[in-house]
Order: C-alpha cells, then sequence, then structure tokens
C-alpha cells in the first residue's frame, strides 16, 4: 500500500513538471496554431541561465535561499521571454502568411539549431553540468512515504501558474485580445489590435513558462546539459495533446495523466524496459477514442 | 550559376581527398588514429583516456619515437554519441591512413568501429570498453583492460563478503552494452555464491527521474543496489535514492568513475563502492611515476582509471609496433596478439587468445568527497 501511495507522488510530482512544460506549448498553440518545438530547448536556456546567475546572486545573498530562488526564476524568466521574442521576430513573423506547415518544420529547425549551438565548446559544452541547490530542501516523511521539498514546489508553482495564465487569458485585457488573434487574426486586426504585439506578448509569456519549467527540472534532476529539453519537451508535447491541444487544464491533466503512467509502469520489476512504450500505448488508445484530446471538446474556447 | 559553382567545388573537395589520401602513407612518421568521447554525455572519460594517449605519444616522440619514426597521433571526437563513430573511425583509416586505432571507453561505441577495423585490417586497442563482444568482433580488436565477466564476479564477491548483502537489487541502464553486460555476469556471481536477486529494474541513460524504479527497489527490501551504470545517472539515481529513504550500500562498476559524479552528486554519492582499473593512491612505482608525469603536463590534476588506461593502450600499441619491427598492421597485429607480460601502469598485461588483457581489478569507495582505495581483487 505505502508502495502504491509512494508512487502516486512520484506521479504526481513528475506529472506537475509536464504539466508546467505544457501549458506552454498549448498557449502558443492556442494562439498561433502551430507546435513551437523550440519551447522544449528554451526550457534548457532557462536553466542555463539560473545557473549562471545563481554565482553572481549567490554574492549578495547566500544560496539556498527562497528570496535568491525567486529572483533567479524572474531574471532566467526575464532572458528566456527576451530570447522567445527574438524567435519570433527571427524565424517565424517572416513566414506567417506562408502555410503552417512551413512554420512547423522551422520551429524543428530552430529547436536543432538551439541545440546544436549550446553543444558547441564555445557556448556551453555538451557535458552535463552540475545544477546549484537553490532553495533548502527538506524531505518530509509521513509514516513510510516521502515528500520532497522540491517536489511540492513544482505542485504549487504548477498550480498558481495555471490559474494565472487562465486569468490572463480570460480576464484581462490582453487575454481578450489573444483570444480574439486566435479566432481570426484578419478581423482581429480590422478591430484595432496589434497582431505582431500580441504575438510577441505570447511567446514572450511561454518563454518564461519554459524558463520556470526548466529551473525546476533542473532542481529535481541536477544535472543539465544542452539536450536536456528534449525528453520532457516531448512528453509535454504529448500531454498537451492528450488533454486538447489549444486547452490549459487540459495540458495539467495531460501532464499529470502521463506522468503518473509512466511512473506505474517504471515502477513493475520487468516492464521498467518499456516504461515509455507502455505510457505512450495507453495515450493512443486514449486518442482513439477521444481524437480531440480529453478536454479538447468539453470546453469550446480555446485560448 | 548556382549549380556549376557547387559542382566545382565538390570537384575540388574530391581531389582533394584522393590526393591527401595517397599523401599520407609511407613518410617519416606513424599514423595512429584515436576516437573518443571528448564531448557529450561521457566526456570526462574520453577526456581523461585521451589525455592519457596523448601524455603516451608525447614520452615516446620525446625519446626519439618508434622504430625511429616520431608517432602521429590523429584524434576524432564522436561527441558520445551512436552512430558518429563508424564516420570518424572510417574517415581516419580510409583517409588519414591510420596504421593502428585506439578507443574508446563505452562498449557501444567501440562495437561500433570494430567491425570497420576488422574488415580493414587495420588493429584496434580499446583502452577500456569492458563488455567481452567488443574483442569477439574479430581477431584485429585488443584491448587492455579488463572484462565485464571477471569486473562482475568481483563485484558479487565483494557485494555478498565485503559488504555481508544477501538480497540484492540490480538497477540496468538498458541503453548500453556495458551495463547490460555487467549486471548479466553481476547477477550470475551472485546466484553463484547463494545470495538472492530480490528486484531488477531497468532505466534508460539519459533519464532525469528514477524515482518510480527506486520506489520499487525500495519496497523489495535489498541489502545492497547494484548500478552498472555511468556516472551522470548514477549520480542522479544517488541523489533521488537518498531523497525516497533508500539507505542501502550502492554499488557499480569502473562506469561510476568521474569527478562529475562527486560533482553532482555531492552528499549522495557518500560511502558507496565501485571497481576499478586502477588506484592513483595505490604503492607501486609505476604508478607514481605515471601520476607525477601526468599532473606535470595536465596542470597538477589527478589522473584517473581512464587516464591511465588511454596511457597503457598507447603504450601497449607502441610496444606491439617495436616487437613487429614494422608499422605495418598485419605485423602489429601478430604482435599485440603474442603480448606475454607488458608491464602497464594498470598492472601486468598478458593478452589471452580472446586479445583480452588479463589482470586485476581495484575496488574504490567514496569517502569525503574523494575515491579512496579499499582493496585489490586478483583475476
Amino acid at each position: 500500500m505505502d508502495w502504491l501511495l509512494q508512487q502516486l507522488i512520484n506521479g504526481l510530482a513528475l506529472g506537475s513538471i509536464y504539466a508546467l512544460i505544457a501549458l506552454g506549448y498549448t498557449m502558443v498553440y492556442g494562439v498561433l496554431r502551430f507546435i513551437n518545438f523550440a519551447h522544449a530547448d528554451v526550457l534548457m536556456l532557462g536553466a542555463y541561465s539560473a545557473y549562471f546567475i545563481a554565482p553572481a546572486i549567490h554574492e549578495v545573498m547566500p544560496l539556498p535561499s527562497l528570496t535568491g530562488t525567486l529572483i533567479i526564476v524572474l531574471l532566467s524568466a526575464m532572458i528566456c521571454a527576451g530570447i522567445g521574442i527574438l524567435i519570433e521576430i527571427l524565424a517565424y513573423r517572416p513566414l506567417r502568411q506562408r502555410p503552417r506547415l512551413t512554420v512547423l518544420i522551422t520551429a524543428i529547425g530552430v529547436s536543432l539549431f538551439i541545440e546544436f549551438t549550446c553543444q558547441h565548446k564555445a557556448v556551453f559544452g555538451a557535458d552535463t553540468k552540475p545544477f546549484p541547490q537553490l532553495m533548502p530542501v527538506h524531505d518530509f516523511n509521513l509514516g513510510g512515504l516521502v515528500i520532497g521539498s522540491n517536489d511540492l514546489v513544482v505542485v504549487v508553482t504548477t498550480l498558481i501558474l495555471l490559474f494565472g495564465l487562465w486569468f490572463i487569458v480570460q480576464r484581462t485585457k490582453m487575454g481578450t485580445a489573444m483570444r480574439a488573434v486566435s479566432f481570426n487574426q484578419q478581423a482581429a486586426a480590422l478591430m484595432g489590435i496589434n497582431i505582431n504585439r500580441i504575438i510577441s506578448f505570447t511567446f514572450g509569456l511561454g518563454s518564461a513558462l519554459a524558463a520556470v519549467a526548466g529551473i525546476l527540472y533542473a532542481l529535481k534532476a541536477p544535472g543539465i546539459d544542452p539536450l536536456m529539453g528534449v525528453q520532457p519537451g516531448l512528453r509535454a508535447f504529448i500531454a498537451a495533446v492528450l488533454g486538447g491541444i489549444g486547452n490549459l487544464p487540459g495540458a495539467a491533466l495531460g501532464g499529470l495523466l502521463l506522468g503518473l503512467l509512466e511512473t506505474f509502469a517504471g515502477g513493475i520489476s520487468g516492464l521498467s524496459n518499456y516504461r515509455d512504450g507502455i505510457a505512450f500505448a495507453i495515450l493512443i488508445l486514449i486518442l482513439l477514442f477521444k481524437p480531440a484530446g480529453l478536454l479538447g471538446k468539453a470546453t469550446v474556447e480555446k485560448v | 550559376m548556382h549549380r556549376r559553382y557547387f559542382l566545382s567545388l565538390s570537384a575540388i573537395s574530391c581531389l582533394l581527398t584522393a590526393l591527401s589520401g595517397c599523401s599520407k602513407t609511407g613518410g617519416d612518421s606513424i599514423v595512429i588514429g584515436e576516437f573518443a568521447s571528448l564531448t557529450g554525455k561521457e566526456a570526462t572519460f574520453g577526456i581523461s583516456s585521451h589525455e592519457g594517449t596523448l601524455l603516451a605519444v608525447e614520452t615516446l616522440n620525446a625519446a626519439g619515437g618508434v622504430l625511429g619514426k616520431k608517432l602521429e597521433l590523429l584524434t576524432e571526437d564522436n561527441q558520445s554519441k551512436a552512430g558518429e563513430t563508424s564516420n570518424v573511425v572510417n574517415k581516419l583509416i580510409s583517409k588519414d591512413g591510420a596504421v593502428a586505432i585506439l578507443g574508446e571507453v563505452a562498449s557501444s561505441r567501440s562495437l561500433e568501429a570494430a567491425p570497420i577495423c576488422q574488415q580493414n585490417g587495420i588493429p584496434m586497442v580499446s583502452p577500456a570498453s569492458t563488455n567481452p563482444k567488443v574483442t569477439e568482433t574479430g581477431d584485429h580488436i585488443f584491448r587492455v583492460c579488463f572484462i565485464d565477466p571477471f569486473q562482475g564476479t568481483v563485484m558479487a564477491n565483494f557485494v555478498t563478503k565485503s559488504l555481508n548483502a544477501k538480497k540484492v537489487a540490480v538497477f540496468t541502464d538498458v541503453k548500453s552494452d556495458y551495463s547490460k553486460g555487467l549486471a548479466k555476469f553481476f547477477k550470475e556471481g551472485i546466484l553463484k555464491v547463494g545470495g538472492q536477486i530480490v528486484a531488477e529494474l531497468d532505466f534508460n541513460g539519459g533519464d532525469k527521474d528514477f524515482k518510480a524504479q527506486l520506489t520499487a527497489i525500495k519496497s523489495a527490501a535489498p541489502d545492497a543496489v547494484f548500478i552498472p551504470g555511468y556516472y551522470t545517472d548514477v549520480a542522479l539515481i544517488a541523489i533521488q535514492a537518498k531523497q525516497l529513504g533508500l539507505n542501502v550500500p550502492l554499488c557499480g562498476g569502473d562506469g561510476w568513475e568521474s569527478q562529475t559524479l562527486l560533482d553532482i552528486g555531492k552528499d549522495a554519492v557518500e560511502g558507496h563502492y565501485f571497481s576499478t582499473h586502477y588506484a592513483s593512491d595505490a604503492a607501486s612505482p609505476a604508478v607514481a611515476t605515471f601520476v607525477e608525469a601526468y599532473k606535470k603536463r595536465f596542470n597538477g590534476k589527478m589522473p584517473d582509471a581512464m587516464a591511465a588506461l588511454g596511457y597503457d593502450s598507447a603504450m601497449f600499441l607502441a610496444d606491439g609496433i617495436k616487437r613487429a619491427g614494422s608499422a605495418d598492421s598485419k605485423a602489429i597485429r601478430d604482435a599485440l596478439a603474442a603480448t606475454k607480460d607488458f608491464e602497464a601502469v594498470t598492472g601486468k598485461i598478458a593478452i589471452n587468445a580472446q586479445r583480452d588483457a588479463v589482470k586485476s581489478a581495484v575496488i574504490l569507495q567514496v569517502k569525503d568527497g574523494k575515491f579512496k582505495y579499499l582493496e585489490t581483487v586478483a583475476p
């Protein structure tokens, strides 16, 4: 029984990370109707930003500290927001009127470009770097069950950001504009909405989310390398599709489900080899019966 | 216009390739090719073994070279990636005209190079690939390290006797030939001495979350866990094992030995054990001389086992060339195969019928953020 509950905790912790990354995928898709494959690499850049900022913050206020972490996360999120906006302006904006497939291929190109540039010796190098411990950690013991403080932070952050995003999209003027652009770009432009600004904002926000996810991921497994985003990025993309792409709560739900599936499959002796295979087979089954994703049709409005 | 430009460019490059192909044969130097993982996941292995090899070649050349000719070491990086090795080894053989190939640490990638060397009749010496399959590829493939059946048995004996563990769990990296091989021989060793395997779980090298498998291992309540993986993964596994309260000794093989294990794992890897090829703090004059030369050449860096094996592989090859009396690949192969007792830094090497080195292993423990010598196990 303990074993089952512990796996539940492990699965939720892993799933929350996937959910957090999936939020970024799904939001950009919601507005622009294309998958920003470079999202996973912005996540990696977020982790590296924190890696390079941390020593400087450590000078001012010794780490591990909560305030210090918050500052590092904010700075990294700002850097990544800038990078995200830059990627959009340089790579995607010139292709705005082209078929969506062109943009999709470009996104894969951008992703590979970032990955392999960063692997170069003069940039980050391809070897794994030890990620500093930013926050004080404590493992809570509840009668044989272990809950890490980092895992709690991940869950809480995901919830806060999910709510925050929902609020921005549904309750602010910017969000209304985003939804208008999502609905019909030309009509939105005719209504006096600055499309470029809205799209830049969307990318900035999505990339800031990726940075937060990257740092939390690096805290969970404190070894970072330029390809660290690939695996969680793929999982998060699938989580977003599973939940119904373009749907924020759907992305969170998909992430949690995927995390749980992986954890339970991985915890079975003899089957752990096929962990990803089992998780993905179940996903295919779900999508066979609900092609639009779990929440794809239930809620009509797209972000 | 564009097309013509492209055509002439490719014509020139073809010409260059052809020219460089023939200009290398003959001459007053002996070309040795080396492939190593200088970047990527197992970069510290590749860098260490490369530095050892480089030191050996420089030492030999300073003493007048081999057979009156200088050794020319050409090094290629395979970025710790599958598929890249065959490219660089093909280049070293057909374009650069290497008479022998040195490389590499990871068995999966040595296995990629071995058939190419075998087909081309070029002798290959692996410094540290311990999977038996590597030399089974053919009669041109050698190694200067022990093999996993030996390493697995050593660790099985150590775990059951020295650590007094009866119930053991095994956690294998299914992506790596090295890990799978070592796990297999370890399990056989445990069963032979009457131990019990209570849990067998797998991970994929490069995974970041191991809690699912570790929770399953913990629920099986083992006395020790054997993790035949590479250092990056092992460090993350140790951290998460500690978080989950899996407080039993973790053990592994020579894939653990890297400063990165300590940098990432910190206090989570403290107190755990692994087997490897040599200990830099062992009392032996050959080791002391090597450690001193290495530290002098590489800014005071302590040589690890991979550096020592890299050094040994080049020295072993040079010894073969000397005894062959020529830089002909066939003659070198025959001389290498006839090696009886070559004095290497990592111990005396005899090459057996399988072209594997027969030699002893050492067991180290992580203590106070350092690797500490525990015991030597003879073959």
